[in-house]
This record gives C-alpha cells, structure tokens and sequence, in this order.
C-alpha cells in the first residue's frame, strides 16, 4: 500500500479556492436558470392548450433521456461554434463558461419541471376553481394560488435536486474546464499526489452535501407540522 | 457552412480493418456489458443494504446507513476517479502491482463497473427500503405469526411484493446507469460518449457523429423502458396496486394487530 | 337572471345532465336537492363556466355562458360561489383572501379592498380573525370567510355548491344563518343542499333532481305539501327523518 502524503494540500489551496468558485457559480446559475425555466416547462405541461403540453413533455423527456456528459460535449463542441459563426465573436474561454451554464441549465431544467410539476398538481383541484371562480384568468390563478402552494410544498425536492446539481457540476471536467474537481485533479497530477488530491476533492464534496441534505431533512420535519 | 458528410461513418478507419460506424459499435457493445453488469451488482448489494435498512438490529441498520450516505454525497465523477487512480494503491502491494498490470481496458472497465455498482447500489438501497416500509405493517406481522423466521418473512413475502411496488423507481435507476455509464469515457473506458469525441477528432464532422450516439442512447432508453413495461405487466399481482396508485403503500390487506 | 335551457353534459359515454331547464328570477332563492350522483354540483358548476356543457344554453343577466366568444373571467367576476371545501387559499390570511381578488381582479386599490373587506369580515363576525391564516380557523369559520370573501366581488348573484356538507353539525347554523341573512337582504341564490330546514326558511322555490335531469321544480310550499314526483317524496322521507 502506497504511502498517502497530504502535504501538497495546503500549499493548493488557492488555487483550490479559485476552483470552487467556479464550481459555485455554476451552480447558482444553473440553480436560477433551472428552477426559473423549469416553472415555466411545469406550467405549460399542466395547459388545457395541448400543443404547449406535448412540446413541453417533449422537450422534458427528451433532455431526461440523454446523458450530462453528451449534453456538455455537444454545447462544447457545437455551440460555441454557431455562436461564433452567427455573432462572429472571438474564440475565448469566457464563451465556453456561458455556454457550459446554458448547457446545465437547460439539462437541469427538465430534472426541476417534473418536481414542480408534481407539485403544482398536488395543489387541491378546489383552488383552481375557487380561483377561477372568482374571476382570476388562468394566468393569474397559476401565479398567485398555484405556483406560490406549488413550491412550498415541493421545497424539499427542490433543494434535494440543488445538491445532485452541485454534485453534477463536477462533470464540466469531460471539457476541460477547471471546476472544484478538476483544479484538484490538474494540481494532483502536477505534484505527483493525485490520489491524496481526489481523496481530499471527495471529502469536501462528502462534507457539504451531506450537511446540505441533513439541513433539507430538517426542513421537511419543520414543514410537516 | 457546414458540410453534412453522413458516408463518413461508413469510411475505415486510419488503422484499417473498421468503419467508424464499427468503432460507434464497439462504443454501444462496451456500454451496454458495463451497464448490465454494474446493475447486476447494485441489484444484489442494494437489496442486501435496503433489507438492512429495514431490520431490528441498530448496527445493522447503520453500516447501511452509512453505505447508503458516503455513496450519495460524492459526486460520481469523483467516485470513478477513486476507483480508478486511488484504490489501486491503496490496495497491499502485490494486490495492486497485479491490478495495475491489467490491460488497460480492464482496468477501466473493472473500476467501472465497481464505481456504477456501488454508486447505484446505494440508490437501489433506498428503494428497497422504501418498498419494505411502504408495506402495511400487518404483512410482516402475519408472517411472523404464521413462524416464519424474519430472514424467511423477508424472502418469501416481503421481498417479492415490495418489488413489485418499486418496479416504477428500480426502472429509473436502470435508465439512469446506462446514462451514468457515459461518465466513465473519463476513466479511459471507450463507451459510447467516448466514441463520439473520438470521432470527432477523426472525421471533423461533430454533427453526424454526435448525432448518431444520441440516437443510440435515446433508442437504449426506449428499449429499456418496453422491457420494463413487459416485466411490470408479467408480475402484476391481481387486486394490489393497479397501476399508478401506490401512494400509501397499495391495497395489501391489514391484518389485525 | 340566470336562464338554464334545456342544458345536456357527456364525461366521456357518461351522461351527467339531460334537458336541464331552470329560471331564476332578479332575488329569488332557488334550492336545488338530490341523491348523490344526480347531477347537481354539475349543474351549478355549468352556471358559471368551470363545467362546461355540450347542449342547450344558460345565461345569466343576458351573457351567454357557453357562446364562444364569452368573456369568462369577466362573468365569473360578478357571480359569487361558495364551495363544498371552503377553498380558502392556505397560503394567504384571511385578510388576504378577501383583498386580493378585488385588487387582481375587479382593479381595486388595496385601501378600497379593506374597507370593504373589512366590513364583510364584520358583518360574518370574523373580524379578529382578519390576520390569521385559514388554517387556524375551524371548518364553520372557513366557509364564513369564504361567503365573504365572495361577497367582496359585488356579485349579481351567489351559487352555493353543498356549503354545510362538509362541516361539523354544530357548525352548520353558523353558516345557514349568514346564508339566511343574504337571503333576506334580497341577493339571487342558487342554493345545492341537505338541508331543508333552510330551504323551509328563505327558499321560494325547490328544485329536485335525479340521474341527470330536474324532476321537480316547485315553490317551497307547493314541494313539502307531498304534492311532487314520487320520487321526490321518496327522497324528502329519507333525509327528513333525521
């Protein structure tokens, strides 16, 4: 068994600190950008209008069917260069990180639909139509009735959701990007203690999300009073 | 503008002996044998833990537990690079000279399929769980009272019905390690992902290459979901849980307490 | 006011109404009864739009409520319904409950919404309750706020889906009281109900329906004298022993 040498951490730090920044923010855009057009996808769905509905279901299983990492590869190597073609905008890095959130949030998108869709269809019926009844359009019951019960009720899966994503951020690896993951691995491999350096990535990533899910099942004992 | 060159995955390789549309083959064959096998695994570990989960003993139900939290919190990213870079010297030394001394694709696709197996097997574990509890308590009671010892209880009635509710979220998990099995094209293991960077950088042509694995992993998912289907129509049991209506644990009678 | 002719409802190869007529006059008060499954609730439902229907017409104060072209939301502003399960809106106090329609939806502003939200919560005497959420009140106390809050809407007319059905019977006066008050007040209702006691009270007419179709439609004595559908007689013997 190889002697584990953990001396090469703090000195990392840093740049391991730079790293998770990157993790962070992907994961606070993804999260915003998910969640928002994830509503969005949930709401068309429920629509008595059914080409919206089928596009809608469409789009969420067709983006639940198909792999993360093919998601990112085809962003990373497609996009970016229809981008450039149609907005001839210089070839830099700075487009691959916006085209890699894009990626992430509309992956994520469809993982978040089908919890706010099931949460806006365990809102009671009655409360469509008490809305309704009173002259609300259907727009406005959705927004002021529907969605506001909708996402107390999902909150937890919700968040639940949040973590796997902040878990699934670490695959921007597959394009090179230096995330929280990947700038311990690159550091790992340049002080010849790769294996002390994923050891160490797995540990902080164990830690806050397993700290993240205990908070969540806390909140689902305070809600379910 | 791009140039649509479809022919080109009929075209052979530099090395000769294969078209590209062989190489996306191989790619197919080495995804499907890792996810199948890694299920394999997650099946018997997952039951294994989720029974655990569900026993008298404290113990017990915490080295499950403990499974179930360490494989869910790590991203499967850094679980595969675990598998793959750390064990091996972690292992005692002849252990581990022999291991790195496989050829490279089995290496990959050992760690791969230890990786998927685990990974999964710990959300199986949750389902199992869930299966067992969501039964009413007055089946495992009725058992027991007929003297049946709870490892028989467990493998002639609970198991067997708690399957059949959990059919629906085990499908998930299926359709989720074919998905997962592409983040394996990391470790070096030439999967279908794998393939279509490959490509890529052959042929220069993205579109039709990606495409092409796209269409492959979308036709996976569905043919997985109609075996599926075909299962849950086979095991169906008459009168308990028609369909979708197993919220609270399905029509299982109560037996008095 | 409201004119139901010869209305018809399919679920699919199940017939839910058939040849459905009723009038109801500028401040009648219109109680309709049934067994279960008699079409009742659909019927109502179909007044105002949250149904809809595949034959014949209704219309109410001159909108036709199945024509294409028909301004739903805008009807439904000006009818008032009170629900079986109260629907309260959980996640809103009561205050909330009754300010907000009249604010999204009538174009109020919040100041006018209160005042006279305010007076209706004094009028059902839920007043103390205005900063509390649904939740905390009791089944009668919910629907209480739940006719006021369709009150708040300046409605032409009120219809009334089994409002005491769901309560408590020592909460049911509570509510047939306000129910019996608005009646008095003059205000077009159209009432589905068990309970004869009030229909006895402030109904003018009574109207009984059975598997999808009115069968009686009588004034309130005429209909207790015995004089009805045999069917009706039956129906009026089993709910009033108790």
């Amino acid at each position: 068994m190889t002697e584990l040498d953990w001396s090469a951490i703090p000195a990392a730090l840093p740049l391991l600190g730079r790293g998770a920044r990157v993790t962070l923010e992907i994961t606070g855009a993804a999260l915003a950008g998910g969640i928002a057009l994830g509503t969005v996808l949930a709401v068309l769905r429920v629509s008595p209008a059914r080409p919206l509905s089928w596009l809608s279901a469409a789009y969420v299983n067709t983006f639940r069917t198909i792999p993360l990492v093919m998601v990112l590869l085809w962003f990373f190597l497609v996009v970016p260069d229809v981008l450039v073609r149609v907005f001839a905008l210089p070839r830099s890095a700075d487009v691959r990180f916006t085209t890699t959130v894009v990626a992430f949030v509309l992956f994520e998108a469809a993982y978040f639909a089908e919890i706010i869709r099931a949460g806006i269809q365990s809102v009671s019926r009655g409360q469509l139509s008490a809305a309704l009844a009173l002259g609300m359009r259907r727009e406005q019951a959705m927004r002021l009735i529907i969605l506001p019960q909708a996402f107390r009720n999902m909150t937890p899966l919700l968040l639940t959701q949040a973590i796997v994503l902040f878990q699934d951020t670490s695959l921007v690896f597959v394009i090179g990007l230096l995330d929280f993951f990947g700038t311990a691995d690159a550091v790992g491999r340049r002080d010849g203690r790769q294996a002390e350096l994923i050891l160490f990535a797995g540990a902080i990533y164990f830690t806050v999300s397993f700290a993240a899910s205990h908070l969540v099942k806390q909140l689902e004992r305070r809600l379910a009073t | 503008m791009y140039h649509w060159r479809w022919g080109v995955l009929l075209e052979e390789v530099p090395s000769g002996g294969a078209t590209y549309l062989d190489w996306i083959l191989s790619g197919l064959a080495t995804t499907v044998a890792a996810s199948l096998a890694a299920w394999t695994l997650a099946l018997l570990v997952g039951t294994l833990m989720g029974v655990l989960r569900t026993v008298p003993s404290r113990t017990l139900r915490a080295v499950a537990t403990a499974y179930v939290e360490l494989f869910r919190n790590v991203p499967l990213l850094v679980q595969f690079f675990v598998w793959y870079f750390v064990v091996p010297d972690l292992l005692p030394a002849a252990l581990g000279a022999r291991v790195k001394a496989l050829p490279p694709f089995t290496q990959s696709f050992l760690a791969t399929w230890l990786c998927l197996g685990f990974f999964t097997g710990a959300r199986v574990c949750e389902q199992v769980r869930a299966g067992i509890e969501s039964l009413a308590r007055g089946q495992r009671a009725a058992a027991l009272a007929l003297g049946f010892t709870l490892p028989q209880a467990y493998r002639t009635v609970l198991l067997p019905l708690s399957f059949r509710i959990i059919l629906p979220p085990l499908t998930s998990e299926l359709l989720n390690i074919f998905k997962n099995s592409a983040v394996a094209s990391t470790i070096n293991l030439l999967e279908l992902a794998a393939q279509a960077r490959q490509l890529t950088d052959y042929t220069a042509q993205p579109y039709e290459s990606f495409l092409t694995v796209t269409a492959l992993y979308v036709g996976i998912n569905l043919a997985l979901v109609a075996l599926m289907h075909l299962l849950e129509g086979r095991v169906r049991v008459p009168g308990f849980l028609h369909g979708h209506e197993e919220r609270d644990g399905g029509g299982a009678p109560e037996v008095a307490p | 006011m409201i004119s139901i002719r010869n209305v018809g409802k399919w679920y699919g190869a199940f017939r839910a109404l058939r040849g459905c007529s009723v009038e109801v006059a500028r401040g009648e008060v219109v109680v309709v009864c049934g067994p279960s499954g008699s079409g009742k609730s659909t019927l109502i439902k179909c007044v105002n739009g949250l149904e809809p229907f595949q034959e014949g017409e209704i219309v109410v104060n001159g909108v036709s409520v199945g024509a294409r072209g028909t301004d739903l939301p805008r009807l439904r502003a000006h009818v008032g319904m009170v629900f079986q399960h109260f629907e309260l809106f959980p996640h809103l106090t009561v205050r909330q409950n009754l300010t907000v329609p009249q604010v999204k939806v009538l174009g109020r502003s919040p100041e006018e919404a209160w005042e006279k939200g305010r007076a209706l919560l004094e009028r059902v005497g839920l007043l103390a309750h205005a900063g509390k959420h649904p939740g905390r009140l009791s089944g009668g106390q919910q629907q209480r706020v739940a006719i006021a809050r369709a009150l708040a809407m300046d409605p032409i007319c009120m219809l009334f889906d089994e409002p005491t059905s769901a309560l408590d019977p020592e909460m049911i006066n509570e509510v047939l009281d306000v129910m019996v008050g608005l009646a008095r007040d003059g205000m077009t209702m159209v009432v589905v109900t068990h309970e004869m006691g009030f229909a006895r009270r402030v109904a003018h007419r009574v109207v009984f329906m059975d598997e999808g179709q009115v069968v009686d439609d009588a004034a309130t004595d005429r209909f207790f004298a015995a004089s009805g559908s045999e069917r009706a007689r039956q129906f009026l013997s089993k709910i009033l022993t108790h």
